[in-house]
């Protein structure tokens, strides 16, 4: 009896062991990932990142254009996607309820939220770039915003449900129209999460390559024409990793160090700003 | 006025009606924007559906013609080639089942090791940011995993993983077989490992908001009947939240599966069918990243979508299952 006890309690703490090491090794590949990071991107950041356009093999450049480039695209693409995002998740959560039409929008809406993100790039050209006859900045925004629509619509929902039903009330009792509760109540008593959801679609879609590739192209100019092909973060890193060149790879080493920093932080903020409610 | 009170997020009619006579200017002002409002919100969800059915219909037309020319053979043909404009994706079909497969079966029992020591293990005071920085992993763009799995990764597998192996075990063995290819790096496999540190933390958030939602009481009352935490864990928490694990690997399954900018700057990008664990190889995705932009021909591009038609409906069918699974017990 003794020792049956003991060979269980030997294996539940070899199990133990095992979700320690496995937790380990997780933020180990954080670790090694952000190192990679920094030891590799930190020396070919100066000032030049930022005052000078991607250059030619082997030639002085920074990465202006790309930074301003992948700036203006998710800019549009988060307009794009906050206006039917928050409407929609709006109407899934005040109007919709169990209803079978709501039930569906919000499974497809899970669904949408996993899809391949190439397909959207795909898709996009097929709606945007062929019949339009060419890359275009917009196209890599509208590309963008069908990316991060369904995480703002989920989080848009997600934080309406949780506000009580009490100030739905009592915006009723004072005889406020629903548009007038909705807006002036609702909407603002769930400002943090809102914005929460926007800023983890914005960190999700400043990163987003693929939906980039056959939309807005890249481009080795600064361009502030929303018609014609764009450069952004993620393609300098796609076609600069590739290359042959050393100083080109450093570049794209330096954009992915730009780009991961600012994910993560906007990542943290979020997260920051949504416990501040909570934890009250 | 009976209905609103109990339930106002289901009320159709604005609350102010009541008071119409009273004050008929006001009170028609409400009505008119109230179900104009609805309207909108309503526009905006139909939109997400439009979406969805958008991006079928534009893979469907602009993939017709390679499945219209190469019939059935275009899901079992490994012949790629935009010289002859043949056309055949079972090398990436096969490529893309490998390596999410892989992936999942690498990153399963870590994810749920990392779940469960977040959950049940960890010390109070060190759990919250070590769930926080797991999460943070998820969220490092595909891309930088991309780069890091081709200037490090690699390198590293094939110097002190692939080269010692290949050593070790002859081309005329199984193993040998199993492990044969250009010990660069680029493979199959290491395309996986990519993809099992991209799901991991995904996976592992997931698993352990499931661990969350089951009640203290069942957990001590396994501990209270004598259970190890071995045994609270495996007969008791996860049999509890079962179908939500499932739901969980479909998830993470789908993921792997659609991944493209991490996979394609590891995996070698050969339309070839994949032939051992080390050989080089493509995945649907990975090939429409590679090669549309510079698409040779109608042919080749109306191919490329065609791809994209497959993953999307593998995937589409994946993602489905896991929402399902995954929506019924946080709903019960």
């Amino acid at each position: 009896m003794k020792a049956k006890l003991s060979l269980r309690q030997i294996k539940s703490s070899l199990f133990q062991g095992f979700c320690l090491v496995t937790t380990l090794l997780a933020i180990m590949a954080l670790g090694m990932i952000l190192w990679s990071l920094f030891s590799q991107g930190l020396a070919g950041l100066s000032l030049d990142i930022i005052t000078m356009d991607t250059p030619a093999p082997e030639t002085r450049g920074g990465l202006r254009n790309a930074i301003v480039g992948s700036l203006i695209m998710c800019s549009i693409a988060m307009i794009l996607a906050l206006i039917v995002g928050v409407l929609a998740g709006t109407w899934l959560s005040e109007f919709g309820g169990q209803s079978r039409y709501a039930t569906l929008v919000r499974f497809l809406n899970d669904v949408l939220l996993s899809a391949p993100s190439i397909l959207i790039g795909l898709c996009v050209y097929e709606a945007m770039v062929k019949p339009f006859g060419g890359f275009s900045a917009l196209a890599g925004a509208v590309a963008l915003a069908i990316i991060a629509l369904p995480i703002i619509t989920r989080t848009t929902e997600d934080m309406l449900r949780l506000q009580p039903n009490a100030l739905r009330e009592a915006g009723m009792a004072i005889g406020a129209s629903q548009f007038h509760t909705i807006r002036s109540i609702i909407w603002s008593a769930a400002r943090a999460g809102l914005l929460t959801g926007a800023l983890l679609a914005f960190a999700r879609i400043s990163g987003e390559t693929a939906p980039l590739l056959f939309t807005a192209l890249g481009s080795n100019f600064f361009s502030l024409d929303l018609t014609s092909p764009m450069s952004s973060l993620p393609s300098v890193m796609n076609t600069y990793a590739m290359s042959p060149f050393d100083d080109w790879v450093r570049l794209a080493w330096s954009a992915a160090l730009i780009v991961a920093v600012s994910v993560l932080s906007i990542n943290i903020v979020g997260r920051y700003l949504l416990r501040q409610p909570v934890s009250k | 006025m009976q209905t609103p009170l109990t339930s106002p997020r289901m009320d159709a009619k604005p609350a102010a009606e009541g008071e119409g006579a009273l004050m008929p200017h006001k009170a028609k002002k409400v009505s008119m924007i109230d179900p104009l409002f609805r309207m909108v919100t309503f526009a905006a969800a139909t939109m997400l559906l439009a979406l969805l059915g958008g991006i079928i219909v534009s893979l469907l037309i602009g993939g017709w013609p390679a499945f219209a020319a190469a019939g059935f053979g275009f899901f079992t043909s490994t012949e790629w080639n935009p010289v002859t404009e043949k056309f055949g994706a079972a090398g990436p079909i096969v490529g893309t089942l490998i390596t999410a497969f892989l992936a999942l079966l690498m990153s399963l029992p870590i994810a749920i090791g990392v779940s469960v020591y977040l959950t049940q293990f960890a010390p109070a005071p060190i759990a919250r940011p070590l769930a926080i920085a797991v999460e943070l992993l998820a969220g490092i763009p595909s891309i930088v995993f991309g780069i890091w799995g081709l200037f490090v990764f690699a390198p590293f597998f094939a110097e002190h993983v692939q080269i010692p192996l290949t050593r070790a075990f002859p081309p005329q063995t199984d193993i040998g077989r199993l492990i044969a290819g250009v010990p660069n790096g680029a493979n199959i496999f290491t395309a996986s490992v990519i993809l099992a540190i991209m799901i991991l933390p995904y996976m592992a958030a997931v698993f352990r908001d499931l661990f969350l939602s089951i009640p203290p009481q069942v957990r001590e009352a396994a501990f209270g009947v004598g259970a190890t935490p071995l045994e609270v864990v495996t007969k008791v928490l996860i049999p509890y939240v079962r179908q939500g694990m499932v739901g969980v690997v479909m998830l993470g399954f789908g993921r792997a599966l659609g991944e493209t900018m991490a996979v394609t700057f590891v995996i070698g990008n050969s339309m070839n069918y994949p032939n051992s664990l080390f050989s080089s190889g493509a995945t649907l995705a990975s090939t429409i990243a590679n090669q549309f932009a510079e698409a040779s021909g109608e042919m080749h591009r109306a191919s490329l979508i065609a791809l994209g038609l497959v993953l999307f409906i593998i995937t589409f069918l994946v993602l489905a299952v896991a929402r399902l699974l995954l929506r019924a017990p946080t709903h019960s």
